[in-house]
C-alpha cells in the first residue's frame, strides 16, 4: 500500500516534466534539472538514513545481549560496538557527500545555468 | 553559502594580506584556511610536544605522565593489531592520528575551520596511508607482494585481481570520503543551526555531537590504517 503511494507520487513528478515540456521550449525543461537534483539529494539522505538506522540497530542490539550475558566484558564490547557503529554509519556518510555534490557542485550544473540564461 | 569568519583570515588581512574566496595561483591556494589551519595545528602540536619533553625525568609528571600515557596506549594498541613487525610504522599512525583528532577539534571552536573540513586535506592523508600499504609489502614480500592480489586458487586469479584492484583503490576513497562527510556534515549542520536559532544556544548539542564524532573518526581512521598495514605485512591466504 505505501509502495504503491511511493510510485505514483513519483510518476506525478516525472509527468510534470512532459507538461513543461509541452510548450516547445527546451530551456524550460532544462531548469528541470535543478529541482530533480533537489529531490535525489533528500532522497539520497533519506533511503540511507533508513539502511543505516536498522544496520546500526541491529550492531546495538548485539552488543547489549553480550552485555547482559557477560557484564565483565562491557568495556571491550562497548569499544568493538563504536567501531561497527561508526563503520556502519560512513555508509550513510557516502549518501550525504553525493547529496552534497548534486546540490552544491554538481559540475554540469553551471553548464545547464549558462544555457538556461541564469547567472552561474 | 555564507563566507565564514575566521580569525586567521581577519589576521592575514590586518598584515596587508588579502585571501580570495576562489583560489586562482599557488600563492592564493596556500592562503586558503584549510592550508594556513594546517599550519596553526603543527605549530600546535610541536609546541605542545616540545614542552612535555623538556626536561625528561625517570618517574614522569605533569605534561610527560599525560603524554606518556597516551603514546604507550596508541603503540600497546597498534602492536595488538598489526603484530611486533608494524612497530616502526607507528610514528606515522600517531602522527595522522594526533593531527586528525586536533583538526576536528578545531572546527567545533567557533571561528576557527577544520583542515579537514576539506577535501583535500583527508585525500592526502588516505593518499598517504594506501601508499605506504604497497610500500610495505613490497619491502617485506619483494615481488611475491603479487601473490596477495592473487587469490586463494590460481585458476580465480583473472576474477579476482580486478577486485582487488579496485578493492584496493576504493579504500582511499572510503578513508578521504568518510572522514571529510562527517567533519563537514558537522560543520554544515552548525552553521545552520546558528543560522535558524543561533541566538537560542540551539548549535551547542550539535557541537557535544562533534566533539565525539570527532574523537571516533580520529580512531577509526588509525585503526583501519592500521588494519591495511598488517593486511600487508602478513603473508597472502
Amino acid at each position: 500500500m505505501k509502495k504503491v503511494g511511493f510510485f505514483t507520487i513519483l510518476l506525478v513528478l516525472g509527468l510534470s516534466c512532459a507538461a513543461f515540456a509541452a510548450d516547445g521550449d527546451v530551456k524550460s525543461s532544462a531548469i528541470g534539472f535543478f529541482s530533480y537534483a533537489a529531490l535525489a539529494a533528500g532522497l539520497a539522505i533519506g533511503i540511507a538514513a533508513q539502511g543505516c538506522g536498522i544496520g546500526q540497530g541491529i550492531a546495538v542490539r548485539g552488543a547489549v545481549e553480550g552485555i547482559a550475558r557477560n557484564p565483565e566484558t562491557s568495556g571491550k564490547v562497548t569499544v568493538t560496538m563504536l567501531i561497527g557503529l561508526a563503520m556502519i554509519e560512513s555508509l550513510s556518510i557516502y549518501a550525504l557527500v553525493v547529496a552534497l555534490i548534486l546540490i552544491y557542485a554538481h559540475p554540469i550544473s553551471s553548464s545547464i545555468s549558462a544555457f538556461v540564461g541564469l547567472p552561474k | 553559502m555564507e563566507h565564514p569568519i575566521l580569525f586567521i583570515n581577519l589576521l592575514l588581512e590586518k598584515l596587508g594580506i588579502h585571501v580570495p574566496a576562489q583560489p586562482h595561483s599557488l600563492a592564493d591556494f596556500l592562503l586558503q584556511p584549510h592550508v594556513t589551519y594546517t599550519w596553526v595545528i603543527m605549530l600546535l602540536l610541536v609546541c605542545l610536544s616540545a614542552l612535555a619533553a623538556r626536561s625528561l625525568k625517570m618517574v614522569p609528571e605533569g605534561g610527560q605522565n599525560f603524554f606518556e600515557l597516551v603514546v604507550t596506549g596508541i603503540e600497546d594498541f597498534m602492536i595488538s593489531v598489526t603484530g611486533e613487525e608494524g612497530r616502526f610504522m607507528f610514528p606515522l599512525i600517531a602522527s595522522l592520528g594526533f593531527f586528525i583528532l586536533c583538526s576536528n577539534y578545531l572546527g567545533v571552536i567557533p571561528g576557527f575551520a577544520s583542515p579537514t573540513a576539506n577535501i583535500n586535506t583527508t585525500a592526502a592523508c588516505a593518499l598517504i596511508v594506501v601508499f605506504m600499504t604497497h610500500v610495505l609489502g613490497v619491502k617485506f614480500h619483494g615481488v611475491k607482494y603479487i601473490k596477495h592480489f592473487m587469490g586463494p586458487v590460481w585458476w580465480l586469479t583473472p576474477l579476482i585481481f580486478p577486485i582487488e584492484i579496485v578493492s584496493h583503490l576504493s579504500r582511499i576513497l572510503s578513508l578521504s570520503i568518510r572522514l571529510f562527510g562527517n567533519i563537514f556534515g558537522e560543520e554544515l549542520v552548525l552553521s545552520i543551526l546558528f543560522f535558524l536559532a543561533g541566538l537560542y544556544l540551539a548549535p551547542v548539542p550539535m557541537m557535544m555531537l562533534g566533539l565525539f564524532t570527532g574523537l571516533v573518526q580520529a580512531f577509526i581512521f588509525c585503526l583501519l590504517s592500521m588494519m591495511y598495514f598488517a593486511g600487508a605485512i602478513e603473508h597472502a591466504h
